[in-house]
């Protein structure tokens, strides 16, 4: 049941000539699962992409499938795989896994705007793509240490939806227990959620030479943002990574802008992938889930045997930078729009799937419908749930408290309450 | 830069100010050993211990606390880092996190500036923001507050910017007990942990009890101890003015004035039960410290026993003795000008028992 295609993941002429015959650009990328989709878009899009088909077949149960857009290289003789088995299991998980995280984000920007979320959100729509390559690729030996932006992984790394939107809305049933929020959401192997711009990278580092020190085959993914990618102590770490050989993968998920800054205003060099200097690094289209995955793939391989490297997804956030910045005065509302028509990545994925014939549109549906179901009753949940009580302002400040007293508001009144003892006790 | 000028650090040894009779007889170590000697005997106990810094390995330490160690136990578990405290500092915490127990050296405190977010942010406040899911076990340590002849950037106390900060425990020892101790407890503890030498005693030799060398010889963090027992006023320091204390208490004592001197050893915690007991027996108490006034050590003792029943115990303001509230000067005069010295000590006690000196003068003879 093997099927070989060319990938078509940007599509400049198909979307133009669609745009004459459809004003309504929407219908292509937040519908999904409702049938509306355009059969001339469709159709064309079908056309391009069993350029190198041999036959339709809507029963496959594994496809292989060429990345699209090219990996880009630097001190690297080889790169990735850019021809990709795909299964029909990977196909759904991977669907279930993007779709859930966009609909997470969804649900989080309304209970933001509804006030239940207080402070910090950033919202990962968009960029799903990467976080799902990624995992895709990992081990269980492997790690990952992220900015702010972690809502997606932190469920991919095991927290259900309502323990992510449980901490978002702060309350007891939180992954951190309301205690973290936003932006520090931790899982086994997944070591946060750090809002501290850049700070994670070196952090990571650490973990890779925890891996390496205790020789378990491990490695970490350090990911940082275009932003990010201009503090200094992610040299630092590139540095030591390379000379002490550790197996890390620093990620850059260029979305374009660090907060309010586009890359081209906040760089002297955009390539990101190279900003190793001595460590070789990868581009990627951050907006292909299946190449993400092939890239990150070839880079476990790689840093576990020659030491770290950069990897750059190139990729695109919807939102603003948070819920405060409409995301729409250093860029144009066409510019989202037409990202989301050409290259978002769940609704380019899905379409393929279905071509390849390994999903099919009654299954699509029927994972939006249990996704949806899935994250309404988390939302439910953190809304509904409770805050823990006051008693654990006090608690776990210390693995091992010493203090005789903790100081109160007004006098060294309270006594320190140990629940938990971390897991490095 | 002065990090070559630092490495010229003494390394002769120097004897110890002694604080009892009963100690003289007792076995020498210098804080040097002490610490290289519990570091030797941590890496051995626990594999999860590795050390980190600028010069630790190859070098044997730029002032030879790490000295043997890497030929010993090799470059995984003795580390040489290019200078880039941030970027080491970040991997060390990392490091803690994933499962390891790292102890990353400072080449000196002033230093730790361009790392101080990694000791907040990400070690000391991670177990409470994971909700005491992911605790990091990590020791920095180095050489803090005001060395010699090197000027403002190279001479300043840390101790009140880092005891500041919840999450964190912050120690500050003074003499080679202390530092093999507190260093062994500090690597043992699941926290992570600020760990505040001096310079200028590295090369001093202190009397040392036989039990001092043992492989299981600890200090507890927290608690103070008493250097020297008094009943006319307590004096509360930590570190090297611990030594400028028990100096002072020695010229109190030519003047019939019994000063009771505490070594904080443990900044936080402070032991302010062993403070307060003190007071209630002295009624009378200032504070030494070398590092700034404002916001001090010092200052935090006041207010500790403004808040207690302690205050009723005071039959004198509390006074604080501390480093003038100006950048370390180079010049020789102005720089021994800028810290307490022993007279200051003995001016500033002698203020606050007033009208009680000449009664305890007189009650001494």
């Amino acid at each position: 049941m093997f099927r070989t295609l060319s990938r078509v993941s940007e599509l400049p002429i198909i979307v133009k000539q669609l745009q004459k015959h459809n004003n309504n650009r929407r219908i292509y990328n937040n519908n999904i699962g409702n049938g509306r989709y355009s059969s001339s878009f469709f159709g064309l899009f079908q056309n391009a992409a069993q350029a190198g088909a041999s036959k339709s077949n809507n029963y496959a149960t594994e496809a292989t499938i060429s990345v699209n857009r090219p990996f880009k290289l630097h001190r690297l003789d080889e790169g990735p795989a850019t021809e990709v088995k795909l299964t029909k299991d990977e196909a759904l998980k991977y669907y279930t896994q993007m779709q859930t995280i966009r609909r997470l984000e969804t649900a989080a920007g309304n209970l933001y705007k509804e006030k239940i979320i207080r402070g910090f959100c950033h919202l990962y729509s968009g960029q799903e793509a990467c976080a799902v390559g990624m995992k895709a690729a990992m081990r269980d030996v492997d790690n990952i240490i992220s900015a702010y932006r972690v809502h997606g992984w932190t469920y991919l790394m095991g927290v259900s939806p309502s323990g992510v939107l449980a901490e978002l809305t702060g309350v007891q049933g939180g992954c951190a227990r309301g205690k973290g929020g936003s932006m520090h959401m931790y899982a086994p192997n997944f070591y946060g959620g750090n809002g501290i711009v850049g700070a994670q990278v070196p952090l990571g580092a650490g973990v890779g030479l925890a891996c390496k020190y205790k020789g378990n085959g491990g490695m970490c993914l350090a990911l940082y943002g275009d932003g990010a990618a201009n503090q200094g102590q992610v040299f630092e770490a590139y540095n030591m990574a390379y000379l002490w050989k550790l197996p890390v993968i620093f990620v850059c998920e260029n979305n374009n802008y660090g907060m309010g800054t586009s890359s081209e205003r906040a760089s002297c060099n955009t390539d990101y992938y190279t900003r190793g200097d001595a460590l070789p690094g990868i581009w990627v289209d951050g907006m292909d889930v299946l190449a993400v995955r092939s890239a990150t793939e070839f880079a476990i391989n790689y840093v576990n045997t020659h030491g770290p490297l950069v990897l750059e997804t190139n990729t695109y956030r919807y939102s603003g930078h948070s819920m405060s910045d409409p995301g729409t005065s250093y860029r144009t509302r066409e510019e989202i729009q037409e990202v989301r028509q050409k290259r978002d990545p769940i609704t380019s994925f899905k379409e393929l799937c279905i071509e390849l014939g390994l999903i099919t549109t009654d299954e699509v549906k029927a994972i939006d419908l249990k996704v949806r179901k899935e994250v309404d009753e988390a939302t439910a949940f953190a809304k509904s749930d409770s805050e823990l009580g006051v008693s654990h302002l006090w608690t776990d400040v210390y693995s091992n408290n010493l203090e005789p007293k903790l100081r109160g508001i007004i006098a060294y009144d309270i006594d320190h309450i140990q629940e938990r003892k971390g897991v490095n006790h | 830069m002065l990090r070559s000028r630092l490495i010229q650090a003494a390394s002769s040894a120097q004897r110890a100010f002694s604080t009892s009779q009963k100690a003289l007889a007792a076995k020498q170590m210098t804080v040097r050993d002490a610490l290289n000697s519990a570091l030797d005997d941590e890496l051995a106990r626990d594999d999860r211990v590795f050390i980190l810094g600028e010069e630790v390995a190859q070098y044997d330490g730029a002032y030879k606390i790490s000295r043997g160690l890497w030929k010993k136990y090799g470059d995984k578990r003795v580390i040489d880092t290019p200078i880039t405290e941030m970027g080491f500092a970040g991997i060390a915490v990392g490091a803690a996190m994933a499962g390891l127990r790292p102890v990353c050296e400072f080449m000196t405190w002033n230093f730790s500036m361009q790392a101080i977010d990694h000791i907040i942010n990400s070690a000391a406040k991670t177990f409470y923001m994971s909700a005491g899911a992911v605790n990091v076990p990590i020791v920095f340590r180095g050489p803090n507050g005001a060395a010699s002849g090197v000027a403002a950037q190279h001479s300043q106390c840390f101790a009140a910017w880092y005891a500041h900060c919840p999450g964190l425990k912050v120690i500050s020892p003074y003499d080679s007990e202390d530092a093999r101790g507190l260093l062994k407890a500090a690597i043992r503890d699941p926290d992570p942990v600020v760990f505040l030498e001096n310079e200028l005693v590295y090369g001093t030799a202190f009397p040392v009890a036989d039990n001092v060398a043992d492989k299981d010889f600890v200090v507890p963090i927290g608690k103070a101890k008493i250097m020297r027992p008094g009943k006319d006023i307590t004096l509360v320091a930590h570190s090297k003015a611990v030594e400028t204390s028990l100096l002072a208490a020695a010229e109190l004592a030519k003047k019939g004035i019994e000063a009771e001197v505490i070594n904080l050893r443990s900044i936080r915690p402070l032991d302010t039960a062993t403070i307060f007991a003190s007071v209630r027996k002295t009624h009378h108490l200032v504070t030494v410290e070398n590092g700034w006034p404002q916001h001090g050590v010092g200052a935090e003792i006041c207010a500790r026993i403004m808040e207690d029943q302690t205050f009723f115990e005071l039959d004198a303001p509390v006074w604080r003795c501390a480093g003038v509230d100006v950048p370390m000067p180079y010049a020789k005069t102005l720089e021994a000008h800028a810290l307490p010295r022993v007279q200051d000590v003995v001016d500033a006690t002698l203020k606050v028992l007033g009208g009680k000196v000449g009664k305890a003068v007189a009650a001494a003879k």
